[in-house]
């Protein structure tokens, strides 16, 4: 009996472990399958050719005086350019960069120091940030100031107070003249 | 039981046709016979309430989705047109968008209800739960239907949201880039929203089912959290609780009325009726007033990654509460130290909502913070805590010996009646 039952048990046991191997291997295949038909799906849902198509913008910034700031769409997106005063890059480039939440020097922001060139939006939830416009609210560093929840930015678009936790991006971009410069 | 028949079930047509459809004499057992705790008060008339919303909801949406057009050119002006062109457009629309308030008060009134009187305590766990997936869902149908008009509140709440997902470490933007179809909310944002917003509802139809399954297995609980333990404590639900819903529902139409016809755009914000322009944020962004202490806890934690964790967090708690709470007594009335801080919740969640509707400068960050703070504390701390720590005043023996004996003694006139105590 109790070998019979013993034997029982074995032949049971190997022919779940081949039983086993099938079910994994026919599972796993059929996993891969089902996310290779998902992933079309999703996306789907990604941006679409046209869409990626007008990813680039130039612009001409010889109009725009010491002091004026300027705002150009580029992907849909607002993105501000700062034509800088001598007082504004002092600021900017005389701050301590290891004291920043995200530490970036003013000079890896700018390819030329009169001109800062960054995508206004808030790092923190994508509101436009206040101070394009003569009468806005710069806040205390002279710069940004989002109003949705408060974050601060100074004259390099860097974060200094508020919620947000990044500085404000630099789009890629390039000087293909004097006073021309290409976004995207 | 085979023998009482509501009219019409009688007939051979009916009796052929249920022989092999059971679903007449299903209806029959849940609607009619269904046995119902007999001291049920007012609170109880928030669930069928908010079912009836859900279908005024989908009915006067699908209308609107007729003369609706999802495109990031045409959507606001097609609003504008079902507003004074379309017959009764006016008043198909403030129905749907003031019923979406109605739905989301009724509910939260239910919830309170839930939370006050125990009734997400075994057997009722998976009931409460799926009651909070309908919250969730509602709360994502919400959004996306108030993108549709595309006007600048639309534009912006938009891009706030779909951004707490670039809190995400590593994939967050990679995430909003697919949610929005583009690099900003734009038209392929606004279709997929209109898409799922109109799928979203009968998603939402399928899980109240579910809800109502697991509601009549036990049974509502009641304002005495004891369960039903005879035919004396239960009455069935028609006439007495099909009647009560009725009067109930007749009270609410009034306020919703009252909303629809002469305060349309009191719950909303004006700046909606201002076109979506991707170019000029808001001054000030708020959302609808359901959705406000979700936002002001968000706003109040100074980590953007740890403000969305904790306003999906503050939902999610919800979930848990069957295991949160420890006290093997239901209802409040039983519980003396719950019974109060039932209410700190109550004023806690109310003052959220006034944190969220203000602008984050001097007293409302201090509130915010104190209020978010207390959120968790309620939940996490003294839920367990309380349900351990306090001795619950005794129980009456069932619901008929307790609630019968104050209208006996009032006919009676006997006020010196024994009292029945355990």
């Amino acid at each position: 009996m109790a070998d019979l039952a013993h034997q029982n048990v074995t032949g049971a046991h190997s022919g779940e472990t081949r039983r086993d191997f099938l079910i994994l291997t026919a599972s796993a295949i059929g996993a891969v399958g089902v996310a290779a038909t998902i992933w079309p799906f999703i996306d789907s849902l990604n941006p679409a050719r046209d869409t990626l198509a007008l990813a680039t913008s130039e612009v001409d910034i010889g109009p725009v005086q010491v002091g004026q700031r300027l705002t150009v769409a580029w992907r849909g997106k607002p993105v501000f350019i700062d034509h800088r005063t001598p007082e504004e890059i002092k600021a900017a480039e005389g701050v301590d960069v290891s004291s920043l939440r995200d530490p970036q020097a003013d000079s890896a922001r700018v390819k030329k120091p009169e001109w800062l060139v960054i995508i206004g939006v808030c790092t923190h939830l994508g509101c436009i940030p206040l101070g394009q416009k003569a009468g806005d609210d710069r806040g205390p560093y002279g710069g940004w100031f989002c109003p949705c929840h408060g974050s601060i930015y100074d004259t390099s678009g860097r974060i200094r107070q508020g919620p947000a936790p990044l500085n404000l991006v630099v789009p890629p971009y390039e000087f293909t003249g004097d006073t021309m410069i290409k976004i995207g | 039981m085979a023998d009482i028949h509501p009219a019409g079930t009688g007939s051979r047509i009916i009796r052929w046709i249920d022989y092999r459809l059971p679903f007449v004499g299903m209806l029959q057992h849940e609607l009619y016979e269904y046995p119902t705790p007999r001291n049920l008060s007012y609170w109880w008339n928030f669930g069928s309430l908010a079912g009836i919303m859900l279908v005024v909801l989908i009915v006067t949406g699908i209308v609107l989705a007729m003369q609706y057009t999802p495109h990031a050119d045409y959507a606001f002006d097609s609003v504008e047109r079902i507003m004074r062109d379309v017959n009764f457009g006016w008043m198909l629309r403030y129905a749907h968008m003031n019923g979406a308030s109605m739905f989301f008060a009724i509910v939260y009134i239910h919830l309170f209800r839930g939370l006050y009187y125990g009734s997400y305590k075994q057997p009722r766990e998976l009931l409460w739960i799926l009651g909070v997936v309908i919250l969730v869902l509602m709360i994502a149908t919400a959004f996306m239907g108030y993108v549709l008009p595309w006007g600048q509140m639309s534009y912006w709440a938009a891009t706030v949201i779909t951004n707490l997902f670039s809190a995400i470490p590593w994939v967050g933007q990679s995430i909003v880039t697919l949610l929005w179809g583009g690099f900003t909310v734009g038209n392929p944002t606004l279709n997929r929203f209109y898409a799922l917003h109109y799928l979203l509802p009968f998603v939402i139809v399928a899980v109240v089912l579910l809800h109502l399954i697991a509601l009549h297995r036990f049974g509502s609980n009641n304002p005495l959290g004891i369960d039903v333990k005879g035919p004396q404590d239960s009455l069935p639900f028609h006439p007495y609780f099909t009647i009560k819903d009725l009067f109930g529902l007749s009270v609410f139409l009034l306020i919703y009325a009252f909303f629809v016809f002469y305060a349309p755009n009191f719950l909303g914000s004006s700046d909606n009726y201002i076109p979506a322009n991707p170019m000029q944020t808001p001054n000030h962004i708020v959302p609808e007033w359901y959705l406000l202490p979700y936002y002001a806890i968000l706003r109040s934690v100074p980590n953007k990654l740890l403000g969305v964790i904790m306003a999906f967090g503050s939902i999610f708690l919800l979930f848990i509460v069957p295991w949160l709470d420890t006290s093997p007594v239901r209802s409040a009335r039983f519980r003396p130290i719950y019974k109060w801080v039932f209410w700190l919740l109550v004023i806690d969640v109310i003052a959220l909502g006034w944190v969220g509707a203000n602008p984050p400068e001097g007293l409302v960050v201090t509130v915010g913070q104190i209020a978010t703070f207390y959120y968790f504390v309620h939940f996490l701390i003294l839920f367990p805590v309380i349900g351990k720590v306090e001795q619950p005043r005794p129980l009456p023996v069932s619901i008929g010996t307790a609630v019968l004996r104050h209208s006996e003694g009032a006919q009676l006139g006997t006020a010196g009646a024994p009292m029945v105590k355990p």
